[in-house]
């Protein structure tokens, strides 16, 4: 049998095609199978009793705070259940929550002719989890972002450690890991991670924690009742009430940036 | 052809150099001893398959970590389910760490064998290897 020019084109054309379909049908199905297994991690169900908000914030009272001189059990507390380091020198040091002076926290008030106790009176401060935040503005790779319920979260994973956040907060809340913190933590929570050289870090309102139906490590902590953690959209909320009774005061807010940690003096 | 001699003589001795590696292997070198992780599973219920099928965790437990580390840290969302519908926890500390406390001959294994570099555990705290009876020991931690 002789096969003419044609032919030969012809035969050889159908079976460039079937070679070629093979690989692209092989593609397809791979593509369909990650499809589907990607599904099956979206498909995520709710934890326990998470707690939700639609607006976390915090109110500080001051009084009761200093009626208990010297305490830190609010601040233990935090800075042992994230594995905050302490690096033992001020130039270095890591701040999740920390005491300053009133005089210090509220400079731009007129301060001349209060009581020297007020002026001294230690103030807690922490992430503001504003609601305009200048260092979610500013970070180049999304690594500080506001959740929908205000809280100003980190992504250590995507922080590369430019500090341009820790100079654009204007409360100081941010803190810069120059070495390695590992070995300066006394005792490592192996239920949250520590952080690496080069990572910025601050408080997150403890959300792993509220994902879990607990109050933050802090507000647990206090054995005041200084601190009260709630939503503050929540008209009915312990935050909301205290802000509609007393008069309560924020760290700048001239600079607009709203913060949502509240100061009863 | 001119020279033959000389230039058969030299293709042959260029020909042995640059094959060298070749038959220096097969003649000297010694098999690379594949990594042999040791795979850790606890007996209870729901605790006895992993998240996906073995082979797919194999080849693709790094795609899965990336992908959990990105739905609870930027979603929140902390929960999911095995292939065979067992919920679990999304934490490579907890969960996977939690059969697998051995990393050293579970995760060290392969990656040193690969020269590959996770940069886990640099922030993430790796389990106390407890000596020799770690297995027994886990149900009891729990």
């Amino acid at each position: 049998m002789s096969v003419d020019r044609r032919q030969f084109v012809r035969l050889a054309g159908t079976a460039a095609l079937g070679l070629a379909a093979a690989p692209a049908a092989k593609l397809i199905a791979s593509q369909e199978e990650t499809a589907s297994s990607e599904v099956m991690h979206e498909a995520s169900l709710p934890t326990g009793e998470p707690k939700t908000a639609e607006r976390w914030a915090m109110v500080i009272d001051l009084k009761k705070c200093a009626g208990h001189e010297g305490c830190t059990k609010c601040i233990d507390a935090c800075h042992d259940s994230h594995n905050v380091p302490d690096f033992g020198n001020d130039k270095d040091e890591i701040k999740w929550l920390w005491k300053e002076s009133f005089g210090h926290a509220f400079h731009e008030q007129d301060l001349d002719y209060v009581s020297d106790e007020l002026k001294h009176r230690p103030t807690l401060m922490l992430c503001n989890h504003c609601d305009n935040p200048a260092c979610v503005r500013v970070c180049p790779t999304g690594a500080t972002w506001k959740r929908e319920d205000g809280i100003v979260m980190m992504d250590w994973h995507r922080c590369i450690g430019c500090r341009y956040c820790v100079v654009a907060c204007p409360y100081g809340s941010r803190s810069f890991n120059y070495r390695d913190p590992r070995p300066f933590i006394d005792e490592i929570n192996e239920e949250f991670p520590t952080r690496m050289r080069g990572v910025v870090e601050k408080c997150t309102f403890c959300e792993e924690l509220l994902a879990k139906g607990q109050m933050p490590k802090c507000v647990d902590a206090c054995e005041a009742g200084a601190l009260v953690f709630g939503d503050l959209e929540d008209p009915n909320s312990n935050v909301s009430q205290l802000l509609h009774e007393q008069f309560a005061i924020r760290r700048k807010p001239a600079l607009g940036t709203q913060p949502e940690v509240y100061y009863l003096v | 052809m001119y020279d033959a001699g000389k230039i058969v003589t030299g293709l042959l001795i260029f020909l042995l150099l640059i094959t060298f590696p070749v038959w220096y292997n097969a003649a000297m070198g010694k098999a690379q001893t594949r990594p042999n992780p040791v795979v850790q599973t606890a007996d209870e219920p729901g605790r006895d398959t992993c998240v996906l099928e073995g082979d797919e965790m194999v080849t693709a437990h790094m795609n899965l970590l990336d992908e959990w580390r990105d739905t609870v840290v930027r979603d929140g969302v902390r929960m999911t389910e095995t292939f065979n519908g067992h919920r679990i926890e999304m934490s490579l500390s907890r969960t996977c760490m939690d059969c697998h406390s051995n990393k050293e001959q579970f995760c060290d294994e392969c990656h040193t064998y690969m020269d590959v570099e996770p940069y886990c555990w640099e922030c993430h705290v790796e389990p106390r290897q407890a000596p020799e009876a770690a297995p027994e020991m886990e149900g009891g931690e729990q």
